[in-house]
């Protein structure tokens, strides 16, 4: 089976955070504790929407010793492709879920002297798993967080009391910005930088850390890719035998699942590359919109990562 | 050198030697089952990776950890070498969260799949350890070092058979950075820790084909927690010497040139290694077992299928493979040796003895 051992959860709790973010709390079906994980990680939700199957990626944001539940926070997009939507709207407390293990694509780099974190928005929630773990063990970090006004600032008041100064708050409609040139000089050596939030806010702290000098190996990222919309295509999966459309909301990778294709995922965001797949012929234009393949890979066109890559064009045939 | 465990060995664990006098044998049922590595009459290199999941009653697949008769002797083997080396036992500072992931995981499998040799108990983190083989009754406090007598990878792995190491996962490499290494075909943990993926890969011949250990690395990255993966590999020890490392070849190097066809089925000992890949919880680092078993080629020739094909597998093998093992030298007293046993006979698919 494609995506990696499931757990069976229940939904124990369900909060209003603020207009725009719900608390979602899974303890294990059956009473048995949840796997421990490590801070950064993040679970695959399985939901089935009136007969659409979603897997969306959320980052776990509760103490990653308890074992005795997860916890996550889903901000809901009017405008996405609906799976916060459906969150906020179809989850409710008692409610059977299917999750995937934890998995960890931001994990704190544990050589590190200090942990550096900056965060936008929802991109809180990996910290605050971070925050919990470096609090049994001892590891010094400062927080800057960002969000667009005090009501939607989301556990920032906790933060706030729990850590004091090592955390920072900045809200953009009071004309606040993270000072992080001035940041990112006063930096013991041996700091690690790590930045969660929108696409904008991760290119301007990575660019403004390299014309700093900070090694590469010392900043680090988390970016999940919702799909994307797209033009309708059709692709041909020839091991399988099968011709799929996929949708304007849809994914090709959900496409595949949709037909019966037991296809390959883990992060479902364009960044593990478990989901890579070979391109046999391809008469148009691959869309790609991952963070796994290197720009040569793109260019030269013989993998798509179905999860979040789309086509334009006449014929698309795909090892699958 | 004493030991700071009590064995009780009862009628299952063997009391016997890896070295010195090398009592070391396989009774009738450890032959059985032993991970005979073969499925066919040739061997080449094949990425043999599956699920680490129970299968086979009473093989070695049984287990998470498998534990068999020589478990109470290959622990004081390891303490004997750790008396004599403890830099075969080392963990950089980052990787104690990783050493207390393996502690619970080994912990964890063992109480619940032997109960009868192991319990664990918890109230939070107030932990007792009881394993009962090794006469050892431990509370401790699970994260809290100053509790055990050892860092918390050490602790357990010399109550475990089979090496260690944990890998560390960070800028797209694993780095070996902790490890228990004391039943090695022929590497230093001491050279090697610290090390990235490709780095400690790199004397292996056939690098020409580096695809290989790209698309391993890729294929490791991605490895979930609750999907442990496995897999064999296999070599050639004359003597049963767990402990065939480099910084002691002086001592047993030369021992391969002792065979003769008198002593061969007794001394020339087929060394397979099962070999699992565990993703760990709190630390997202990689536990990487390695569990040697020995058996002597005069074992391995009362099962007819396994004389037969090893006969023919030793035969036919690549000259480069059998020099990288370090057995090109004694190959054709091996062949000669192992001949009597093959008639000719076909041999059935699948690794397994004929009913």
């Amino acid at each position: 089976m494609s995506g990696g051992a499931k757990l069976e959860v229940t939904v124990a709790e369900v909060v209003e955070v603020n207009a725009l973010i719900k608390r979602f709390r899974f303890v294990s079906r059956d009473g048995a504790a949840l796997p421990a994980f490590s801070g950064g990680s993040h679970i695959v939700v399985e939901m089935d929407d009136h007969g659409v199957r979603r897997l969306n990626p959320y980052s776990l944001m509760s103490d990653p010793a308890d074992t005795s539940g997860y916890e996550i926070s889903v901000r809901r997009d009017d405008a996405g492709r609906g799976g916060s939507v459906f969150m906020h709207s179809h989850v409710t407390p008692g409610m059977r879920l299917t999750i995937s293990h934890p998995l960890n694509f931001f994990a704190l780099d544990t050589r590190a002297k200090k942990h550096l974190m900056i965060a936008g928005g929802i991109g809180i929630t990996p910290f605050l798993s971070q925050i919990k773990q470096l609090g049994h063990f001892g590891g010094r970090f400062e927080l800057h967080y960002a969000t667009r006004n005090r009501d939607v600032a989301a556990y920032a008041t906790g933060l706030k009391s729990a850590h004091g100064d090592r955390v920072n708050l900045y809200y953009d409609d009071e004309g606040q910005v993270v000072p992080l040139a001035e940041v990112l000089t006063r930096q013991p050596i041996g700091t690690h930088l790590y930045v969660c939030g929108p696409k904008g806010m991760l290119n301007w702290v990575r660019k403004t850390a390299a014309a700093a000098g900070w090694p590469a190996q010392s900043v680090h990222f988390e970016e999940f890719l919702a799909p994307g919309t797209g033009l309708v295509f059709s692709a041909q999966l020839a091991r399988s035998g099968k011709t799929v459309t996929v949708g304007t909301h849809q994914s090709l990778l959900e496409a595949m699942e949709a037909a019966g294709v037991d296809a390959p995922y883990l992060c479902r965001g364009g960044a593990c590359g478990q989901c890579e797949t070979n391109v046999i012929r391809c008469d148009g234009t691959l869309l790609h919109r991952d963070v796994w393949l290197s720009p040569a890979e793109q260019a030269e066109g013989a993998k798509i990562m179905p999860c979040v890559s789309r086509f334009e064009g006449k014929t698309l045939v795909l090892d699958r | 050198m004493s030991l700071d465990f009590k064995p009780a060995r009862g009628d299952f664990f063997k009391d016997e030697t890896f070295r010195d006098d090398f009592t070391f044998k396989n009774s009738p049922a450890a032959i059985r089952r032993f991970p005979f590595p073969f499925d066919r009459d040739e061997y080449m290199y094949s990425v043999n990776m599956e699920p680490h999941v129970s299968t086979r009653p009473g093989s070695v697949f049984e287990h998470t950890f498998d534990v068999d008769e020589h478990y109470v002797a290959e622990m004081i083997d390891r303490a004997k070498v750790l008396a004599e080396d403890p830099l075969r036992c080392q963990s950089l500072p980052h990787m104690t969260l990783a050493g207390w992931d393996l502690l619970e995981l080994i912990m964890e499998s063992n109480a619940r799949e032997y109960p009868q040799w192991f319990s664990l108990t918890k109230n939070g983190n107030q932990w007792h350890w009881i394993n009962r083989p090794l006469g050892i009754d431990q509370k401790f406090t699970f994260l809290d070092e100053s509790t055990l007598p050892y860092g918390p990878m050490e602790y357990i792995t010399r109550q475990t058979q089979g090496d260690f190491s944990l890998q560390d996962e960070r800028d797209g490499s694993l780095w070996m950075d902790a490890g228990m290494i004391t039943t090695q075909a022929d590497w230093s943990l001491d050279f090697d820790v610290g090390m990235n993926f490709m780095e400690w890969h790199a004397p292996v011949p056939l690098a020409h084909e580096k695809m290989v250990f790209d698309r391993a690395l890729k294929f490791l990255l991605k490895l979930q927690q609750g999907s442990p993966v496995r897999r064999f590999n296999w070599t050639m020890t004359v003597n049963p010497l767990l402990d065939t490392a480099p910084e002691t070849y002086p001592k047993w190097g030369p021992t391969k040139t002792s065979l003769t066809q008198e002593n061969l089925g007794h001394k020339q000992h087929l060394r397979v290694e099962l070999q699992a890949l565990f993703r760990l919880p709190r630390s997202n680092a990689i536990a990487f077992s390695i569990r040697a078993y020995l058996g002597k080629f005069e074992e391995l020739v009362t099962v007819p299928k396994w004389g037969r094909r090893l006969h023919r597998v030793i035969r036919d093998i690549h000259p480069d493979i059998a020099a990288y093992k370090g057995f090109w030298r004694n190959q054709p007293a091996m062949v000669e040796w192992l001949a009597k046993y093959d008639d000719g006979a076909p041999t059935s698919p699948g690794v397994w003895p004929d009913a």
